[in-house]
């Protein structure tokens, strides 16, 4: 589609704190650096490795490695910080899913694992006022690679490409996982709006 | 009803802002003949509204942000004093003591801009924060500024006015009792879009500059003001400009509202 050949190059989201670091020099004070560009990120990263992990306390293994690499590393980061965090995160959870395959549930296909509705199965689309826990719940339920793709771009703003170049999917694949999601997702509430059984 | 194969994810780019102005000119056109392809889209902006008016996010583990800022050297974050005070102690990592200073200094340029109290803006971020992550926004939830007003007399020593402001884009959502710096303050509550603002009222203390500010802390704004011995602190994540107007609305709307009485 014509939407990747156009796409502008990615947004620099993160552009005001890069700005705001011109004033020390570079380097020298990496700890305080690391504290204001990185450390800001944290509850987005402990978020994307828990709609990974779906557990609480791998979700903090993982973002407490994620940030020791991001410390070790942290020379090495340009452009967004949040950007890059996200990837180390990435790569700690699937580090974590190699040596704990026998634990992980998370390799689940979306035929067996959940029941969608067909569109004739569901009288309106509107979305009534559905609380916090509900909606993590049922996004928690979406498989991968779309749940990833979604939060990515619900919760963390990304761009198509930065998605793209993160979850290391060509931008057509991003897209249509994204809109797959937000199928999935958005019949499961609202079948779970009309009291529906399945969820 | 379904949206049209070939124009489904041209409906997400839409949403999401990434289609060029061709690409928005063509599905435009082809939605204003497609019914299927408007309900797709009604379907998908529900969606997406859902998801932005819930925070989803989580918050990490206070633990877990020890446990990383002790891996760091230099200093605790969540003491906003400290790190001048630590310096000294660990200079001999930072390699000397100037570049110690130095790196303690620049830690209070970067970390805290602008501190005007020890941590006040920290809690205030946090109390933001947590209206928003325990699904305790409000404790009466109405549009009516005549409801939230007297719903704080009794609760709190002190009167903050309530003003509605739909008019200008921030709708009210309710008010509710937050805990800052010690003692209850109150917090009402509006919206600028999918956003909250949560707007701390106390009063002022004794030593306050009566400046007005306007600060960052984390991802968040903060502006501050006083008027009528009351110190007003607007929390939000919508840019400065917006949560200036908001301010200014607020202030006019005031002045408004006390001149009649």
């Amino acid at each position: 589609m014509s939407a990747k050949r156009t796409l502008p190059w990615p947004r620099l989201v993160f552009s005001r704190t890069r700005q705001d670091d011109q004033s020390g020099e570079a380097g020298a004070h990496a700890s305080a650096r690391f504290r204001a560009l990185v450390m800001p990120h944290l509850d987005a990263a402990y978020s994307y490795a828990r709609f990974l992990a779906r557990d609480g306390t791998v979700a903090e293994d993982i973002v407490q490695d994620a940030f020791l690499r991001a410390w070790k590393g942290f020379e090495m980061c340009r452009g967004s910080e949040k950007q890059w965090l996200l990837t180390i995160v990435r790569n700690c959870f699937y580090d974590w899913m190699r040596s704990n395959r026998h634990i992980s549930g998370c390799t689940e296909s979306i035929d067996d694992h959940m029941n969608i509705p067909g569109d004739d199965e569901l009288e309106g689309t509107l979305l009534g006022r559905l609380d916090m826990e509900t909606i993590r719940e049922t996004i928690n339920q979406l498989p991968e690679p779309f749940r990833e793709t979604l939060i990515l771009r619900e919760l963390n703003d990304l761009t198509y490409r930065e998605i793209a170049t993160l979850t290391q999917a060509p931008v057509g694949t991003v897209m249509s996982r994204l809109a797959r999601a937000r199928d999935m997702l958005g019949k499961l509430l609202v079948n779970y709006n009309q009291g529906g059984a399945g969820l | 009803m379904t949206a049209c194969q070939n124009r489904e994810m041209a409906l997400h780019a839409l949403v999401d802002g990434e289609l060029d102005s061709l690409g928005c000119v063509a599905i435009e056109k082809h939605l204003r003949g497609c019914a299927g392809c408007r309900a797709a889209l009604e379907q998908i902006e529900a969606t997406r509204a859902l998801l932005a008016q819930t925070n989803l996010q989580y918050q990490a583990p206070e633990s877990l942000r020890t446990a990383i800022s002790a891996m760091l050297p230099a200093g605790a974050l969540s003491q906003p004093a400290a790190p001048k005070a630590s310096a000294r102690s660990s200079a001999p990592w930072l390699g000397g003591g100037l570049v110690g200073a130095l790196a303690a200094s620049l830690a209070l340029l970067l970390v805290l801009p602008q501190l005007t109290e020890g941590g006040l803006e920290q809690e205030l971020v946090g109390a933001q924060v947590r209206s928003l992550q325990v699904n305790h926004l409000t404790d009466v939830v109405t549009s009516d500024r005549h409801v939230v007003k007297p719903w704080f007399n009794g609760r709190i020593d002190f009167s903050p006015p309530v003003v509605d402001l739909v008019q200008q884009g921030f709708p009210l959502v309710g008010g509710r009792l937050d805990y800052i710096a010690g003692h209850d303050v109150a917090a009402i509550v509006y919206r600028r879009r999918l956003h909250t603002i949560n707007l701390f009222v106390r009063p002022a203390p004794t030593l306050a500059s009566p400046a007005p500010a306007t600060m960052r802390f984390q991802s968040y704004r903060l502006v501050r003001w006083t008027s009528g011995g009351l110190e007003f602190w607007a929390v939000s994540d919508i840019d400065e400009t917006e949560l200036g107007q908001f301010r200014d609305n607020f202030i006019a709307a005031t002045n408004k509202s006390s001149a009649r009485q």
